[in-house]
Formats: C-alpha cells, sequence, structure tokens
C-alpha cells in the first residue's frame, strides 16, 4: 500500500516486500547509456548475456538506434571460477570487431556477487598488451542491487572522468573549453546546452554526449561505431577546463561527482545547478555561463525568454490552479516541479523509484510554504504505489515517462510523456526540456493536454479556446 | 568503408550455400565479447510461461530482470491480465550479503494475498544461485500455507542459454500438468504448445482446430490458464511449435502420459494447412475432421488470395534476411516470402540445432548466408552485401535495418500484429508491403550509393 507522505511530515516509505511494475531500472544502463555517449566508445557488461540484451532491447525502443552493447557472457564455469578469462576473451574480440577508442566496462549483480576483481583484470590485460596498442580501458561498480539506473549514469561519469582525467601543466594557456555535466537528457536537450555554452564563445566537453550517438542520421556508409560523442582526448583534458556546470539538484546535493572530483583534484571551480527547466533554473544557468565566460548572455536568448514569458502570460488561466502528478528520476521530478511553481500547476504528488537523496528538502525549498501541505513526495516507490497516490489525488494530469501509460489510462488522465523512456511514441530523442526553449515546448505540450481534455469533455465543442 | 571483420571463433558459425559444407557450429554459449542478439536463461523461461494469465510471475533477483520484461509481450489474454504486470523481489545489498529467502517469502505471501493466482511461479535470476537462497523450500512452503502451486523456475542467467531456460520453464510448468480434473475431455483432442497468443495467434488457431471438430484442452501457454495446464494430460495429441521452445514438455508428456506430439508452423498458407491436415491425419478415424479441414482451408485461402496475388506483383524479385529466436520459424518464412516471389539472402537464428541448419541449407538457394547465433556487425555485413530489401526479425535487428535503409517486419513477440494463421498470412504480407513500398527509401543515402 502506498503511503502519501506530506511535505510538512517527511518519512521514507517503509520496506514493502515486492517491487511492482518498477519506476526505475539497473544500474549498468545508465553506465551503458554512458558510455554510448563517449566518441568511439564500447560499453561492455560484465555478467550474463542477458543483462547487455535487455538493456539492448530497453533502449532501442526509445533511442531507436543501434545499440551494441557487448557482454563478457558468463556461463556456470565462468560464476565458479571468475570472470577473468571471460573479459580478456571478450576484450579481445571487442578490439579485433570495433577497434574502439575507448572500452567502457560496467559490472552487474552477478560479477559483483562472487566478487570479481576488474581493475585486476585490465591492469593484467594491458600488461599482456604494449600499451600504445591500447585505447583506455574504463572501469565502473554498478551492481544492480545498489541504487538504480541514476547512481549508474552518474557513477560511470564519475569513473570516465577519475579513469582519464591527466594532470595539468601549469603553465598551459587557460583554457576556454567548460566541462558539462549534463545528466540524463534527451539528446535534444544535450544539442540544445551545447549551443548554448558555445554562444557563450565557450567550448565544451559535455559527458556525456549521446545527441550524435543516439540521435544520428542515416548512414551513407556502415558505422561499426556511431559517429559523435565525447572525444576521449577532451575527457583527458578536463583538468585543464575553466570551470565545471553540473545539473541536477539531487546531484548537487549528493555525494562526489565528476565536477566535485574536478575541483578537488585540479582546482577546476565546479557550478552545481539545478537541471535549466523553467524559467529562474534557467536563468541561473546563463548567469554562471556570464560568469564564466565573461559575456553578456546573448539577445536570442533573451528573446527566447521573453517569448516564452509572452506565452506563458497568454496561456495563464489554462493551467493556473491545476494539479499534476510527476513521476521518474528524482533530477528530474524537481526540474519538473521548478517549472510547474512557476506556471501555478500545484505538483501534488511527485514521486520517484530511488531513494530520492535530498528530492523532499529540495521541493520544500521550491515550493511555497503554504501548499507544503498539498504536495505528497514518495520516494523509493513503484508504479503500484504511484497508482494509489494518483488515485486520491485526482490530478488533472499526469507528467512523466512512458510506464506510467497504464495507470493514467485506467484513470482516464491525460499523461504529458516526458523523460525516458518513451516506448509508446516516435521522437523520444526529439522532446525538449531545457533551456527557455525546453520550457516553451513543455508549455504548449501542457497546456495543450489541458485544453484537449476540457475540448474532448465539453458537450459543446468550440473551435475557439 | 572498412571491412566488417569476422571473429575467427565464429567462422564455424556461419556458412554461405555453395560452399563446401561442413556441419555447423550451434548449440553452445555465445563468445565474450560478441554482441551476441540472445539474451540469457531467464529470457528463455520468462518467454515460455508469461502468457499464463492467471499466474503470477515473481522475479527474484534485483530489479533489473522485471523491469525489462514488464509487459514486453504482445501475448493476448481474454480475462486476468496479471502477466502483464511486474514483480520482483528487487534485492538489495542487505539480502545479498545476509540471503533473500524472508524477502521472498514476505514477497511471495503478500502478492499471492493481494491478487489471488492460481499458481504462482518464482524465477531465479543470477545471483539467487551464488547467494544460495533456498528457493524450492520457500516456494514449497509458501504453497502449502496459500494451497495454490508454487513452482521455483531454475533459470539463473548464466546457466547455460536461452533454450536452457525453455527447459527450466517446461520443468516447472510439467509439475502442474496432471493435477486436475480430466472429465469432457473427447478422444479427438489436442494441446497447442508453443503458441503464445501474440495479438491474438492463439485464438484463431484455437477457432480453426474447433472447426474441424477437434477440442482443444489447452494452449500452452498462449491465453494460458493454470487449470487448463493441469488438466492437458488428457488430451490425445500435442501439436508442438517453435522448436525450441516446448518439446522439452512434450517429451515429458510423452514419456509420462504417453501423449505423441507433432511439430507444425502456423506461419504460412502451406504450414498452416499442413498443420491442421496434420493433426486431422492423427485422428483419422474421423475421417469428418479431414473433410472439415479442407474445407477450412480452401475457404480461408479464398478469402486472403486475390489480396494476396496483388501484393505479390509488388514484392516479387526482392531480398530478404531472416534473423528470429528459433529455427523452425524461419523454416516457414522462407516458404511465406517464397509464395511473394521474394529472394532469402540471410537466414539466421539464435537457437537453432545441427538439423535446424542442415534443413536450412536444404532449403536456400545457392550464395544464401546461413547464421547461428549472430551479432549486429556480421548482420550488417551480410545484409549489405547481399543487398537486402527487407529484414524480418525482432527489436534489435530493427535499428541495423533502418541505418541502412532497409525495410523491416518486426516477427517476434513484442509484435501486436497476429501473423500466423491464414489472416495472419494476410498481416503478415501487408507488414512486409507497407514497410518495402514506402517511399522513403528514395532518399535513403546507402541506397541511393548503391544504385549509381
Amino acid at each position: 500500500m502506498a503511503q502519501a507522505y506530506r511535505l510538512n511530515d517527511l518519512k521514507t516509505k517503509p520496506a514493502a516486500a515486492a517491487t511492482q511494475n518498477a519506476c526505475k531500472l539497473c544500474s549498468p544502463l545508465g553506465a551503458a547509456l554512458v558510455f554510448k555517449g563517449i566518441a568511439g566508445a564500447v560499453p561492455l557488461l560484465h555478467g550474463s548475456q542477458g543483462c547487455s540484451t535487455y538493456i539492448r532491447r530497453y533502449l532501442i525502443s526509445h533511442f531507436k538506434e543501434p545499440m551494441d552493447i557487448a557482454c563478457t557472457n558468463f556461463g556456470e564455469q565462468t560464476a565458479i571460477f571468475g570472470g577473468g578469462a571471460n573479459m580478456k576473451l571478450a576484450l579481445d574480440n571487442i578490439l579485433t570487431q570495433y577497434t574502439p577508442e575507448m572500452v567502457g566496462v560496467a559490472t552487474t549483480c552477478l560479477a559483483e556477487t562472487i566478487g570479481d576483481d576488474v581493475p585486476m583484470f585490465i591492469r593484467e590485460y594491458r600488461k599482456g598488451h604494449p600499451s600504445d596498442e591500447l585505447p583506455p580501458i574504463v572501469n565502473v561498480s554498478t551492481p544492480s542491487y545498489q541504487g538504480t539506473h541514476m547512481q549508474g549514469f552518474h557513477n560511470a561519469v564519475l569513473a570516465t572522468v577519475t579513469g582519464l582525467a591527466q594532470s595539468v601543466s601549469p603553465d598551459s594557456e587557460p583554457m576556454s573549453c567548460i566541462n558539462l555535466f549534463p545528466g540524463m537528457v534527451s539528446p535534444e536537450d544535450l544539442r540544445h546546452l551545447k549551443t548554448i555554452v558555445e554562444d557563450f564563445g565557450l567550448k565544451t566537453m559535455m559527458l556525456p554526449d549521446y545527441s550524435q550517438t543516439l540521435d544520428g542520421e542515416l548512414w551513407s556508409a556502415y558505422q561499426r561505431i556511431p559517429s559523435g560523442g565525447t572525444p576521449v582526448e577532451a575527457i583527458a583534458a578536463a583538468g585543464s577546463s575553466r570551470a565545471s556546470v553540473e545539473l541536477g539538484r539531487v546531484l548537487a546535493a549528493g555525494a562526489e561527482t565528476a565536477a566535485t572530483y574536478l575541483e578537488e583534484h585540479f582546482n577546476v571551480t565546479a557550478h552545481r545547478l539545478g537541471l535549466p527547466m523553467g524559467i529562474r533554473q534557467t536563468d541561473r544557468l546563463m548567469q554562471v555561463l556570464e560568469t564564466i565566460s565573461g559575456v553578456e548572455m546573448p539577445v536570442k536568448y533573451a528573446q527566447e525568454r521573453g517569448r516564452l514569458l509572452d506565452a506563458l502570460v497568454d496561456g495563464h488561466k489554462y493551467v493556473n490552479g491545476r494539479r499534476a502528478v510527476v513521476y521518474g528520476e528524482a533530477d528530474l521530478v524537481a526540474g519538473v516541479v521548478d517549472f510547474l511553481s512557476e506556471i501555478g500547476i500545484m505538483p501534488v504528488v511527485c514521486a520517484t523509484g530511488d531513494r530520492g537523496g535530498q528530492l523532499a528538502a529540495i521541493l520544500k525549498e521550491t515550493l511555497d510554504p503554504k501548499h507544503h501541505a498539498r504536495v505528497s513526495v514518495l520516494a523509493g516507490v513503484d508504479f503500484v504505489d504511484i497508482e494509489e497516490a494518483v488515485r486520491q489525488a485526482k490530478p488533472d494530469l499526469i507528467i512523466g515517462h512512458s510506464k506510467g501509460y497504464s495507470l493514467a489510462r485506467k484513470l482516464d488522465i491525460p499523461l504529458v510523456r516526458i523523460g525516458f523512456p518513451i516506448h509508446d511514441r516516435v521522437g523520444g530523442s526529439r522532446v525538449q526540456h531545457l533551456g527557455y526553449q525546453g520550457a516553451q515546448a513543455l508549455f504548449d505540450r501542457i497546456a495543450n493536454t489541458l485544453l484537449e481534455k476540457r475540448q474532448a469533455a465539453s458537450d459543446v465543442g468550440y473551435t475557439y479556446l | 568503408m572498412s571491412t566488417i571483420p569476422i571473429l575467427k571463433e565464429r567462422r564455424k558459425q556461419i556458412y554461405r550455400k555453395g560452399e563446401a559444407p561442413f556441419e555447423m557450429s550451434c548449440d553452445k554459449h555465445s563468445l565474450a565479447g560478441s554482441v551476441s542478439q540472445r539474451a540469457c536463461v531467464f529470457c528463455g523461461s520468462r518467454v515460455v510461461l508469461y502468457p499464463i494469465a492467471d499466474a503470477l510471475h515473481l522475479i527474484h533477483g534485483p530489479i533489473g530482470c522485471a523491469a525489462y520484461t514488464w509487459d514486453i509481450r504482445g501475448a493476448l489474454s481474454s480475462g486476468p491480465q496479471l502477466h502483464r504486470l511486474s514483480f520482483s523481489t528487487d534485492l538489495q545489498e542487505k539480502e545479498v550479503i545476509f540471503g533473500g529467502e524472508p524477502k521472498l517469502y514476505q514477497a511471495l505471501t503478500e502478492l499471492i494475498d493481494t491478487y489471488q493466482p492460481k499458481a504462482a511461479f518464482v524465477y531465479s535470476t543470477c545471483i539467487v544461485g551464488i547467494i544460495g537462497d533456498d528457493v524450492e523450500a520457500v516456494c514449497k512452503k509458501v504453497g502449502r500455507e496459500k494451497d495454490i502451486p508454487v513452482l521455483a523456475v531454475h533459470s539463473e542467467g548464466f546457466k547455460g542459454t536461452k533454450k536452457d531456460g525453455y527447459k527450466a520453464a517446461c520443468d516447472a510448468m510439467f509439475q502442474l500438468v496432471g493435477t486436475g480434473a480430466t472429465e469432457d475431455i473427447a478422444p479427438a483432442s489436442i494441446n497447442i504448445l508453443g503458441e503464445f497468443n501474440i495479438g491474438g495467434e492463439a485464438w484463431m488457431i484455437k477457432k480453426y482446430y474447433e472447426q474441424m471438430g477437434v477440442q482443444v484442452v489447452s494452449v500452452m501457454t498462449g491465453d494460458g490458464r493454470v487449470d487448463e495446464i493441469r488438466r492437458s494430460h488428457r488430451a490425445a495429441l500435442n501439436v508442438v511449435q517453435c522448436s525450441g521452445a516446448m518439446t522439452f514438455l512434450a517429451e515429458m508428456m510423452k514419456a509420462k502420459y504417453g501423449i505423441p506430439y507433432i511439430r507444425v508452423s502456423y506461419f504460412g498458407i502451406e504450414d498452416m494447412a499442413k498443420a491442421l491436415y496434420d493433426v486431422a491425419d492423427h485422428f483419422s478415424e474421423n475421417p469428418q475432421i479431414k473433410a472439415r479441414a479442407q474445407a477450412l482451408v480452401r475457404e480461408e485461402v479464398n478469402a486472403i488470395y486475390p489480396r494476396l496475388q496483388e501484393i505479390r506483383e509488388d514484392l516479387a524479385g526482392k531480398k530478404a534476411a531472416i534473423y528470429v529466436g528459433g529455427a523452425f520459424k524461419a523454416f516457414s518464412l522462407i516458404r511465406a516470402l517464397r509464395f511473394f516471389g521474394m529472394q532469402v539472402v540471410l537466414a539466421g537464428s539464435q537457437t537453432g540445432n545441427s538439423e535446424d541448419y542442415e534443413t536450412l541449407r536444404d532449403m536456400c538457394d545457392q550464395g544464401t548466408v546461413i547464421l547461428d547465433d549472430a551479432n549486429p556487425l556480421e548482420l550488417s555485413k551480410y545484409i549489405i552485401e547481399k543487398k537486402a530489401d527487407l529484414f524480418i526479425g525482432g527489436v534489435k535487428e530493427r535499428p541495423i535495418a533502418y541505418k541502412l535503409g532497409i525495410g523491416f517486419c518486426d516477427h517476434n513477440h513484442e509484435r501486436k500484429i497476429p501473423l500466423a494463421g491464414f489472416k495472419g498470412m494476410l498481416h503478415f504480407a501487408r507488414e512486409i508491403h507497407t514497410s518495402v513500398t514506402s517511399p522513403v527509401w528514395q532518399f535513403v543515402p546507402f541506397r541511393q550509393k548503391e544504385v549509381r
């Protein structure tokens, strides 16, 4: 049974024995996604064949792109004697077939449970090969009994940076490059973020960058590894960047990240921001970029912001006072709530499948105290819990990924699809969430969803608003 | 474009018709580092049992295995929808260290109380074997307490291939067989095995047999019900589709209950008709059954034939690649595609055995590439080389085809459109036709280059 916790009365959900219709995925998925966003990289999962195949299938249904993720393919012998030999064979075969620029190894629950020492396997593999013949091999520990796909994602970003970032010579030129750690956002968002940063006259080392590898053009020639992605040498140079910008308020409230690592070891200032969703959070990103670059926000963005405000005023009556349920990764939920609070939509239920970290505390900051008693925050929940909360809350709309469709259908409440996965619509890669543009796109979809609902429910069927 | 290399260890799993024949290597664990399109033992069990709609399917392990198989297939139920939900013990680090049995017990108990299923299947995932949970004991205990069959499925992902998962599922189901009431079972009666009711296929096929005067005691597992499986041991004949998945159960039922089985396929006009005639022949003491089958085939074929002919005009001469789970499906597809005048230039499967590959070799045209347990690079290499116009496969093959500008037909369990049976043949034709005749291909750079 779900229990809704009011912001005024924070508790965590008691651990029910079974998870039903999970609102989370396993950590190797997040790691594989990060490695898919690195130029010339091949992800390698250290575990059973099913791990890579299921994850590939799940990602393909969203991104609709080739998704080669290799596997060390444990057998019974491997589980008894350890996965060292399989790791070696897998690396040999990947190097032969793909000639990669990097191999990203992520463990699975099986490899972790039998206690495989993956860093040692990699060291031994290196010993057997002259160093100029081998690409970098990054490894990240991602047992699926710890955390969710988001932990896997952030851990892989951190492992890649700690594995590749090299010490910087003190007399090198001050770089015009910044490190950008966007979190798990859509390829369209990644492209937009890159454009924004470049418009401030800065170069970007954005990690990961699957904007092209997982949302690419048709091929004119066969590509063993799809082109695009963060260049390995750019990651290696991350320690000499002018600053790091990391997105995600929950992430910022948590443990070590790639940005804090670079700050600690390379003295690269870490700017830890929220996902730029809505006006204030995008303003913050723009201000930080102004500070870093010394360049004023380009007129283009002032105009985008102006058009957004104009649209919000034009449409404010269709949304103000409406009630929404929001679910997904904690950082995305926080971002959506940032925006909803700016247009008067009450996020009556905010749910996430992961532990949530500081989500509740962050939402408490975002939302006006007088509304705290009307907002429930659910962390560590599944879709059965969320459904129960939706039933009680009777919201006007639901905002989240495709896996909420069955409950939205059952309860006849419209669903605005955002985030990952979007398995039942085309264009999951092209959904915009970030920047003024993203807020504009989101606003139009939310307002139109509410209008459509009202129009469909009307006996009259007016053709004007 | 650089040549796509073939791994040394994989060479015996690739054969090109016309070359000196050798016994293809197959039925073995996938090669580490080769991006196999196969899944694991768990996947094999999950696909077989998935459509049993009034059973609880609890996946014992960390969350991934359950999350990735939630509502994954187009297997329809005419009643309960319990199979479309996803249940996991969602093991955390604590359970990995101290054992997952208490959580499994609690989860099973709670879920059975909530959903009142007719039986429960508990799937072991990779780490369950390693941490040493006695799943069997927990299942027995809960079964006694709740008075329903609670069956352990030994599907640890690494303990073999997808085929071993089929076997584990059959082992679990076999414990149900023979435990139900058997009144009202006619002499001319069958069980349909290996038919999963994707998009309602089992309903169509069941109706064909019933029209012939043959009673269908159970469908395993399409639109499946626990009580039907329990009484399936009194059917006169097992009719088994999909060579890999359920032959194990048919063998066990033959050994214990003396039920003979035949292998059939419901894809394509020829194979569908044969599946009806073979059953009719088995019940030849009643010649009416055969007569009704012939009338049925005539009527059904007449209904679809004119439209199929129209479609054939557009498809004739096109080249197709087939990569599917079981080789038996590939045989049917080759015959069905030949009906349209199409040429099969690549045929492969995830789980074929050496006999299957011999059959494929005999069926295929010169130059056709035959693949066992292929990877995306191999599939790409040969569809490029063979200039395929159409790829028939599953979700994982689709983006390979599309990136290269090749049409695609999803023939896997996730599809929502029935492709079996006579009407299914028409759907199949439309599916292929819709893809191959799309005007978008004219803009595709890869194909344009070929034409120049």
